[in-house]
């Protein structure tokens, strides 16, 4: 029994509001996300134009009928070049958020169902990690020694691994002194297999809902890197880049400046969204199982 | 016994940092040598490439001599806050750091500001009015905050409220106090915004936790004023953890101050660092890169020691060690 400073029909009210409201917001957040992976498969032919067809006659011009959004300061099309933006906006994300939890998958039930040496030494590594700030390191060594998107993508792998670490070691630690993994023990059935055939099932839901948290922190993380000129070679249509080269047309044409952020922050509140919501379910769901 | 404790742990923490500090100065002395084309290459910068100022660079680097000679030569120059000259403008780098931190620093200290004034008291009304409409808003608020990267607020922001409603000026420092409060407000915004989300997602979490527990109960069943268990009792004890983020807020201030630098056109070190990336100007990146690192590591070193004076049981945890 849990004692909270809301009376019993306060929460009762809650409770339905949240049931009839939060697969509203959902619904958005999935209606967002599937026109940005429309935007990803179909991009040749959603987008009016080719995202770099210059038109030098038709320089930083407010929307018209021929450009919806207008066009950047080399004439080109801002509504195709958002489309085509889509790709760079879900492919790299996409790649750091699954790449930092296989990591941390093998890190987390090492360290949470080992214990001992392994564990202080991964939790170590982890605490030094959580002290560096990502994507300044990025910055300067892609910067520096060049490397480009790829190396951009497997640093920031790097730097997402250590919270993924965190988070299924917790969950290991939960899941380790269930009956049924003392069973598995009882029954003779090696370590290996125990962590990476059932302890691995039981922690994946978690682990869902993270990657979709990842994926929009990625996105930010990336898009913030190509804003700042590192990462997408030239000529790729980036949404960070592209609020980059189109932040100084914000008198002659604010829709370039202002679309590609919102672009962004539309995409990463949606995957935060569905996140969340997987989240709260999933933890709902085990409570209730045990 | 437990008088002595703060002095200790000052000590003990600093012996730790001290070798942490010099692989991160070899990691940063080392960016030199990754350079594409060597660093002879990166140090001459657009000069052209002559065997005497080849020679010369090679002589006046000690580029001849192995590696930990070189930099323990350049370390040597470092603890005496001589990082060189710059490549792009040949100022020496510290006084080019030393001209433009103050913004910087200005700008974090404002960002920050923001981020503890209404992270912390928003957690705390979402957590006293849970599963409300108030406590929902602000929920919906700060998975916007965390989605919005700092230069895509700032543009909307600077759209909105310099161009659309002119309330504040497009881009530059200010020149006085209140000129410069004006100035970089906006961009104090746009840096906390992801912050405060932060600060409130924390704030709410532990505040919620807090006020189930027994203590609180039992404070009520005492007949203790709502205020004195909020503010008295559960606050006290939800700022452990919030006292922790806020230390990486400070951190995550430099990131946030490269962006909104870059975005308001402003003069300070983050748009300092960006220019000299793309110049491959390597000593200042060096010098502005182990400035960062300091400054992260004594952010560490306080939220530390701030731990320990907090929570009562670190301390004690510390000192039976």
């Amino acid at each position: 029994m849990s004692v909270q400073p809301l009376t019993l029909r306060q929460n009762f009210v809650a409770v339905t509001q949240l049931r009839r409201r939060l697969p509203f917001l959902i619904w958005i957040a999935l209606a967002v996300i599937f026109f940005v992976l429309l935007a990803v498969l179909f991009a040749e032919q959603l987008a009016p134009l080719s995202p770099n067809t210059q038109d030098l006659i038709l320089r930083a011009k407010p929307p018209s009928a021929e450009h919806l959004l207008g066009t950047d300061q080399l004439g080109r099309d801002i509504l195709s070049r958002l489309i085509f933006g889509a790709r760079a906006a879900v492919i790299g994300p996409l790649l750091v958020a699954v790449g930092g939890f296989t990591i941390g998958i093998i890190l987390g039930l090492s360290a949470g169902y080992l214990g001992g040496n392994t564990d202080s030494l991964i939790m170590r590594w982890v605490d030094l990690m959580y002290s560096l700030p990502g994507l300044l390191v990025t910055l300067v060594i892609v910067g520096i020694v060049g490397g480009g998107y790829p190396l951009a993508v497997l640093l920031l792998i790097i730097y997402f691994s250590p919270a993924d670490t965190r988070i299924v070691r917790a969950e290991a630690l939960k899941q380790r002194v269930l009956p049924y993994v003392e069973a598995l023990r009882t029954l003779g059935i090696p370590r290996r297999q125990i962590i990476f055939r059932h302890l691995i099932v039981n922690v994946m839901p978690i682990i869902v809902s993270y990657i979709f948290l990842d994926f929009a922190f990625a996105l930010v993380t990336l898009s913030a890197l190509a804003y700042l000129g590192v990462g997408v070679p030239p000529g790729v249509p980036d949404w960070g880049r592209m609020l980059f080269e189109n932040q100084t047309l914000i008198f002659a044409n604010p829709w370039a400046a202002i679309t590609p952020g919102i672009a962004i922050v539309v995409t990463a509140a949606s995957m935060n969204l569905i996140g969340n919501w997987l989240f709260e379910v999933f933890a709902h769901r085990t409570e209730v199982r045990m | 016994m437990t008088r002595v404790w703060l002095p200790r742990l000052i000590v003990r923490r600093l012996l730790v940092l001290i070798p942490l500090l010099l692989v991160v100065s070899i990691a940063i002395f080392g960016l030199l040598h990754l350079v594409p084309g060597g660093p002879v290459r990166a140090l001459l910068g657009d000069k052209v490439a002559t065997p005497q100022t080849t020679a010369a660079i090679r002589a006046y680097y000690h580029l001849d001599e192995p590696f930990l000679i070189q930099y323990w030569d350049w370390l040597q120059g470092v603890v005496q806050f001589n990082f060189g000259r710059s490549i792009r403008t040949s100022q020496l780098v510290t006084d080019a750091i030393r001209e433009r931190i103050g913004l910087t620093g200005f700008l974090g200290f404002y960002g920050f500001l923001i981020t503890a004034c209404f992270g912390i008291p928003l957690g705390i009304i979402a957590a006293l009015h849970r599963s409300s409409f108030v406590d929902q808003g602000i929920v919906a608020l700060t998975v916007v905050g965390v989605s919005a990267p700092a230069f895509a607020s700032g543009i909307l922001l600077l759209y909105l409220f310099s161009i659309a409603i002119p309330l504040f000026p497009t881009f530059g420092p200010g020149v006085d106090f209140f000129d410069q409060l004006k100035h970089l407000t906006l961009p104090a915004i746009a840096m906390a915004l992801s912050a405060v989300a932060l600060i409130v997602t924390v704030t709410r979490a532990a505040m919620k936790e807090e006020l189930q527990k027994d203590y609180v109960v039992s404070a009520r069943a005492r007949g203790v004023s709502a205020r004195e268990i909020i503010f008295g009792y559960a606050l006290r004890n939800a700022l452990i953890p919030v006292t922790t983020v806020l230390g990486l807020v400070f951190v995550h201030m430099i990131t946030g101050a490269v962006l909104v630098e870059v975005t308001f056109a402003l003069p300070g070190i983050g748009s300092l660092l960006i220019d000299s990336i793309h110049a491959v100007d390597i000593p200042m990146v060096q010098g502005l890169v182990l400035v960062a690192a300091v400054f992260i590591v004594a952010v560490h070193l306080i939220i530390d020691i701030l731990y320990a004076v907090v929570d009562p049981r670190v301390r004690f945890g510390r000192v039976s060690e």
